[in-house]
């Protein structure tokens, strides 16, 4: 049996305020002529720079409504939730689009790079939401994170005509190149076959270890999953700790 | 600064990447925006060349004309020329010209014959926009002559068997004692079969006492600004009626625009027709970009995930608007100027205009102009279903 996340470490043993915490957090949807539809349901959960944590569940539970909240794109309907200890209900939905753009990176399991760009144009794509340095210097920087995840003889390739492995290390180069500070990956592995999966799994938990980022990974694979330190599981909206089962 | 330059930026790379997209709608607009220019820069240069020909067989804007006919029926030319230059000095009139037509008799080389000969001042080649084929108007230095100068028609100067005005050819005007008049300039036939007219300037005229038959009293034209004109000729009228008596004397305004602006009717429907060519470009771009919004919700979503606000999106969709359709405007304006100032075009709307009206610049604005609002137009309401994208649905389109 699961018992509700208590990951929340006390505040003795890091003086640093967590990146992103979530208390007692909800997100009911309405529906017309039914009941609320309840997704998510007091969630617990603290984030510090440098965590790696592992989200699994069913489809339907819940899983990118949270990965969503997590990362600004949506927000609580009940409970407290803070960014960078920026209580989000104060935030406007300018300032969620700001803090989103310079401190998360989001991995999709379609990759969502941009059709008709070049790998390093889908890289200095959110460089173009940047400012100062990280704009006017957004190729430069598009070509060291091209090279860092192995594609630096690509960078002019269209994503078509690369491998799906290639492909997500494009989404992961895109992800990290504005140094975000959380990184958010929804089933980064779910499109390509178990060794690719894994090499790019390997890449990314180290690219995300050197950057020093926090990393949520959202999966079925129990594999990808235990390559995290903290594990949770989400059952019908209650995020419960320590589960590898999905 | 750095969001413009960095819209502009991505406004510019979506232009390019989508290539095939742009260049169709940008063919639609770059056809309308030419369509536009076009027919506005057509229209003002029909005008600007209709308007010359009204000049040369009126006077320019306004022209005020002086004339006297006496009651007695008897026209005392030498009275009436010291009436109505006494008008032109009393009233501090800056341009005007006498005219009056006689006729003086020349010596062709198949004989003797009169033709009629307009007498002016120096002033009436500029007021007239008089269109030389050969040689020049009437100059200060042709004033001290010692002989007449005379400008004459083709078909006079086809009589005298087509000299070369290089070379000073001269005509005699039958005399006791011939005179000599030099050939300084030919204008024109008026009609096809025009006999032979020439023109002479009031002063030789009268210093050589010419006095031939009169064809029509003397008339005085005044080219004035536009807001006396109408004050001007009513006290010119008294003034002469003083002198000649009532009714002896009409003052008027004789140019093309002296009951209003003709051509008013032609710009009205010079300008219905240009803003229905660009209403069919608005809504033809208008159609590309809601297809083409609708085809990038994904991506707007991605986007909007990296950071990007609902204004940057809003303003990144205009703005790739504004800027295609800034481009095909450019694209459309030089197609119209090679269009309208293609030289059968120009024979079409010009013929017979000595100065050949420029391509008007307001057309070439007027184009760019409606170009960047149509392109702000149609991208507006894209702009507004891109920024209304639910972000999260947009992700997993």
């Amino acid at each position: 049996m699961t018992a509700p996340a208590t990951s929340r470490t006390p505040a003795a043993q890091h003086p640093e305020p967590p990146l992103v915490a979530l208390e007692r957090v909800e997100r009911t949807v309405l529906i017309p002529d039914h009941e609320p539809l309840r997704i998510l349901q007091g969630v617990d959960l603290e984030i510090r720079i440098g965590d790696h944590l592992s989200i699994v569940g069913r489809s339907g539970s819940g899983k990118s409504t949270l990965l969503n909240i997590l990362g600004l794109l949506d927000v609580p309907t009940g409970g407290a939730m803070s960014f960078g200890g920026v209580p989000v209900r104060s935030m406007s939905e300018k300032r969620r689009a700001v803090t989103r753009g310079a401190r998360v990176g989001f991995i999709f399991q379609q990759f969502n790079l941009l059709p008709g760009r070049t790998a390093l144009e889908n890289v200095m794509t959110p460089l173009l939401y940047a400012r100062g340095k990280q704009f006017w210097q957004r190729e430069r920087l598009a070509t060291e994170m091209l090279g860092l995840v192995g594609l630096g003889d690509r960078l002019r390739e269209k994503p078509h005509k690369l491998s799906g492995g290639e492909q997500q290390r494009i989404a992961i180069a895109r992800a990290l190149v504005r140094s975000p500070q959380l990184i958010l990956a929804d089933e980064p592995t779910g499109a390509l076959d178990i060794e690719t999966g894994q090499s790019v799994m390997k890449l990314l938990d180290d690219v995300a270890r050197e950057s020093g980022a926090a990393l949520v990974t959202i999966t079925h694979d129990p594999n990808v999953a235990a390559l995290a330190h903290r594990h949770y599981s989400l059952q019908n909206g209650v995020l419960v700790d320590g589960e590898l089962t999905a | 600064m750095t969001g413009l330059i960095a819209a502009l930026v991505e406004a510019w790379s979506e232009l390019r990447i989508h290539k095939t997209r742009v260049l169709l709608a940008l063919i639609g607009v770059a056809l309308s925006v030419a369509a536009l220019t076009t027919v506005v820069g057509l229209g003002n240069m029909s005008r600007e060349a209709m308007v010359q020909t009204q000049e040369q067989q009126g006077g320019r804007a306004a022209t005020v004309t002086a004339e006297v006919f006496p009651a007695s029926g008897e026209v005392d030319v030498p009275q009436v020329r010291k009436a109505l230059e006494g008008l032109v000095e009393r009233y501090g009139v800056e341009h005007s010209s006498l005219r009056y037509q006689t006729s003086v008799p020349f010596q062709f080389p198949d004989g003797a014959s009169t033709a009629e000969t307009m007498v002016v001042d120096r002033g009436y080649g500029t007021m007239r926009r008089v269109d030389l084929s050969l040689g020049h108007w009437f100059t200060r230095s042709d004033e001290q002559r010692l002989a007449p100068a005379v400008i004459v028609n083709e078909a006079f100067h086809q009589r005298l068997g087509l000299p070369d005005l290089q070379q000073n050819p001269a005509v005699q005007i039958v005399r006791e004692r011939p005179i000599t008049a030099t050939v300084v300039g030919v204008v024109p036939n008026q009609w096809p079969e025009a006999p032979p007219q020439a023109m002479m300037l009031a002063g030789h005229y009268d210093a050589w006492a010419l006095g031939g038959e009169a064809m029509m009293p003397p008339a005085m034209e005044m080219w004035v600004p536009k807001e006396i004109a109408e004050p001007l000729a009513t006290a010119m009228s008294s003034d002469l009626a003083a002198q000649f008596g009532p009714g002896s004397a009409q003052v008027f305004r004789s140019d093309y625009a002296a009951f209003g602006d003709p051509f008013e009717s032609i710009q009205l429907a010079v300008g219905g027709i240009a803003g229905l060519v660009l209403l069919l470009g608005a809504v033809g771009l208008l159609n590309i970009s809601m297809v083409t919004v609708r085809y990038r919700v994904r991506e707007v979503g991605i986007r909007r995930s990296f950071g990007a606000t609902g204004g940057r999106i809003f303003f990144g969709v205009m703005l790739e608007s504004v800027v295609a359709t800034f481009v095909a405007g450019v694209v459309g304006v030089m197609l119209a100027v090679a269009v309208v100032k293609s030289p059968w075009v120009q024979d079409l709307i010009a013929a017979g205009v000595s100065e050949l009206p420029p391509f008007p610049l307001e057309a070439a604005l007027i184009g760019l102009g409606a170009a960047t609002v149509v392109g702000a137009l149609a991208g507006l309401i894209p702009a507004v279903v891109a920024v209304r994208v639910k972000v999260i649905d947009a992700i997993r389109y």
